[in-house]
């Protein structure tokens, strides 16, 4: 987004576009706030991914691992500590950064497909063992879940205990409707303004730098991994913020959240909005969550009603033809969409938007996008 | 003892399932340089090939027989499957070892698919980065996979070994003491697994094509130079990794009931496979996948797993953190192929 200098009018048009989210969602039947939520936590977690997969161009197959951690950090705080949001949301981002110190400091001895495998190796180690022997912290199968005999130690002791599970918010009540919404977007809008400022940044040039050419990087003296692990680190710390988010919005954390189908999830994200860019991780956590919440939703009856302008037997013949690609099947369109953005535009969808802007403003067609293209660091 | 052989068979069954699909993976990535990430959804589609065979051959006639009544007093229904009817014994002996010998249009198939997704997809990728190489593959496995679950549900679908397999061998017996038993149907997959690593490895080594395959995975330029269409022969290979992965599956369906992912939950373990064998070298993965396969047996056992709790669930990749940590290019990579 070469067009806007000026990083604040940046950020306020982002934020202006966000906070509006509930306006202009209503037509495409999204605006409803648990839905709006989804947008903004998986909005950060591809924007903290795409610190390390966009700027360093490492491709970390493992980065559901630290939401995961993240969702387990901040259900422990509500347990132990406080319902209040804040201190879970820091604590998962304290104890997910640490995670990510830890898997960056070995993983990334490796680059290009080695660092997918091993950073893959971590989170399927994690998830299995957050099945298995570590039961305990995680609940297993079940999920780790809030229960009324919890000890809540600083709520206990600035009030009496209400009856029921508490919920968690910010000072008192628990989120409710809108509010969970509006905080987790005003989270966004941070995390957007961290990212931009790290992308302007000679610490950001430098992680581009990597991307760019690690090796003659290191041959102009400088050590380039503490730069890199310091970007594992920021984008774990992303995806533990996310986590948190998930777990103020909805308090239960499951092992599911590691997966690796969780991990390749946030790089379909990134990939279809456009790796890289600043906004096209979050355009692209918006298409897919809006997909996976609206469109698996399809089925027949809506379908007829939909084409009902057609005449009858060619409107049954488009519903026989549009129906497998819906409902149960919206994998089926992903795959083909995230399959065909890969084939033709490798840059997503900001690079779609950027190839028809040039071609209306009757400029040349845009070179730098090429430089601008995923290439793993080897 | 009786532990350790049932483990070590164990392991070898599932180091055979591990190794089949490294196999390919692998022969892929040397010839063509590409990062397959549908090589799964070759497997899963191999076993719905045994589904849909036994479905083909299991057609049957439902006729009522008025004399004879169920024990809920409605007339018996029989069933008879078509080819029964037609063939007499020989079509019952085709229903009942419909699982090996849908092999048998497996081959063609798996052939034509791996073909077709060559020429149709993967060479558009060659020169591309490895990074789109793997997105594009893993959007591919999503569509193939999503298109066997609109046809055939999401559930596992339960396949049946011939009954004369059916049962179990005593292993303990050939060796010696008796009392292990094992499923004779594993003991096939086995020996199955070790035929077909031993076919392809075979005709890589002996054969005048393999000869030149191998020749053009180390310099593909000087062997077009000799004026050989080298392209063609990497494609014929992209189609045997197609055939060998799609026959694991085939073989697969009575141990575990095929369902649209069986291939996602095995790509991610043979890739680690693959890398720990060195990527690019088919006696790497076939090594690092029978290597694999017993060490995740035996980290099962109740015994290992008193000492180190846990250990069972992550062994393949603990060992995969240390062996590319420690050894760059896998356990047999080659010098020079992918070694940052």
């Amino acid at each position: 987004m070469a067009a806007i200098r000026n990083d604040y009018v940046f950020v306020a048009l982002f934020a202006l576009v966000v906070l509006t989210m509930p306006l202009w969602l209503a037509p495409f039947g999204a605006s409803y706030p648990d839905l709006m939520q989804k947008f903004a936590i998986y909005g950060i977690f591809a924007i903290g991914f795409n610190i390390l997969f966009g700027m360093t161009g490492y491709l970390s197959f493992g980065h559901a691992a630290f939401l995961g951690v993240g969702s387990y950090a901040a259900v422990w705080s509500f347990k132990l500590l406080t319902m209040n949001a804040i201190p879970a949301l820091f604590l998962a981002v304290l104890v997910s950064g640490l995670f990510a110190a830890a898997i960056g400091f070995i993983s990334l001895r490796r680059s290009g497909i080695y660092f997918s495998i091993l950073t893959l190796a971590f989170a399927q180690m994690s998830y299995n063992l957050a099945y298995s022997v570590l039961t305990p912290i995680t609940n297993g199968e079940t999920g780790l879940q809030l229960a009324i005999s919890d000890p809540r130690v600083i709520d206990r002791a600035l009030a009496a205990q209400g009856p029921g599970i508490p919920s968690p918010g910010l000072f008192g009540d628990g989120f409710t409707g809108m509010e969970g919404f509006y905080f987790c977007a005003i989270i966004l809008i941070v995390c957007f303004f961290i990212a931009l400022r790290i992308d302007r940044s000679p610490f950001g040039l430098m992680l581009r730098a990597i991307k760019s050419n690690q090796t003659r990087m290191m041959y102009t003296g400088f050590n380039t991994r503490p730069y890199a692990l310091t970007a594992f680190v920021i984008s774990g710390m992303y995806a533990g913020l996310a986590g948190g988010l998930l777990a103020v919005t909805d308090p239960l954390a499951g092992a599911e959240r590691m997966q690796w189908t969780a991990s390749g999830e946030v790089v379909l994200m990134t990939i279809l909005g456009g790796v890289g860019t600043l906004v096209g991780p979050f355009i692209g956590a918006v298409v897919i969550k809006y997909f996976e919440n609206i469109f698996s939703a399809f089925h027949e009856m809506k379908l007829n009603a939909i084409f009902s302008f057609l005449p009858d037997g060619l409107r049954d013949f488009v519903v026989t033809i549009t129906a497998p690609f819906v409902g149960e099947g919206w994998h089926l369109t992903l795959g083909l969409i995230f399959m065909a953005i890969v084939i033709f535009l490798p840059g997503g969808l900001m690079e779609g938007a950027r190839r028809i802007k040039a071609k209306f403003s009757g400029g040349k067609p845009p070179t730098a996008a090429r430089s601008e293209q995923l290439a793993p660091a080897e | 003892m009786d532990q350790l052989v049932l483990q070590l068979l164990n392991g070898l069954d599932k180091g055979g399932a591990y190794a089949l699909i490294a196999l390919g993976l692998t022969l892929v990535f040397g010839t063509l340089g590409v990062v397959n990430f549908a090589h799964g959804a070759l497997f899963m589609i191999g076993a719905f090939c045994a589904v849909v065979f036994s479905r083909l051959i299991q057609l049957e006639t439902v006729t009522i027989d008025p004399e004879k009544l169920t024990p809920w007093g409605s007339p018996m229904e029989i069933r008879t499957p078509l080819v029964q009817a037609w063939l007499g014994d020989f079509g019952a002996f085709l229903v009942q070892w419909s699982v090996p010998l849908s092999i048998l249009i497996a081959i063609p198939v798996m052939l034509l698919i791996g073909i077709a997704m060559e020429r149709g997809l993967i060479r558009f990728f060659y020169r591309r980065p490895h990074a789109e190489q793997i997105l594009v593959t893993f959007g591919l496995a999503i569509v193939l996979q999503e298109i066997v679950k609109a046809n055939f549900g999401a559930n596992p679908i339960p396949m049946s070994a011939p009954s004369a397999l059916a049962g179990s061998a005593d292993v303990g017996a050939w060796l010696g003491f008796p009392g292990i038993y094992y499923p004779w149907w594993r003991l096939v997959y086995l020996a199955f697994a070790f035929v077909l690593v031993g076919g392809v490895m075979a005709f890589l080594r002996f054969t005048t094509y393999g000869m030149v395959v191998r020749a053009g995975m180390e310099d593909r330029q000087t062997v077009g130079f000799l004026g050989i269409d080298i392209q063609k022969r990497f494609t014929v290979v992209f189609g045997i990794a197609a055939v060998v992965a799609g026959l694991a599956g085939v073989m697969y369906t009575p141990i575990v009931p095929p369902n649209y992912h069986i291939g996602m939950d095995f790509l991610v373990l043979s890739f680690v496979v693959v890398v720990v064998g060195g990527m690019g070298s088919v006696p790497g993965a076939v090594f690092a996948g029978f290597l694999l396969g017993i060490l995740q047996s035996f980290a099962s056992m109740n015994e290992v797993k008193s000492i180190l709790p846990g250990i069972d669930q992550v062994i393949i990749y603990l060992v995969a953190v240390v062996v590319l940590l420690v050894l760059p290019r896998g356990l047999m990579g080659r010098k020079g192929v992918m070694e940052n």
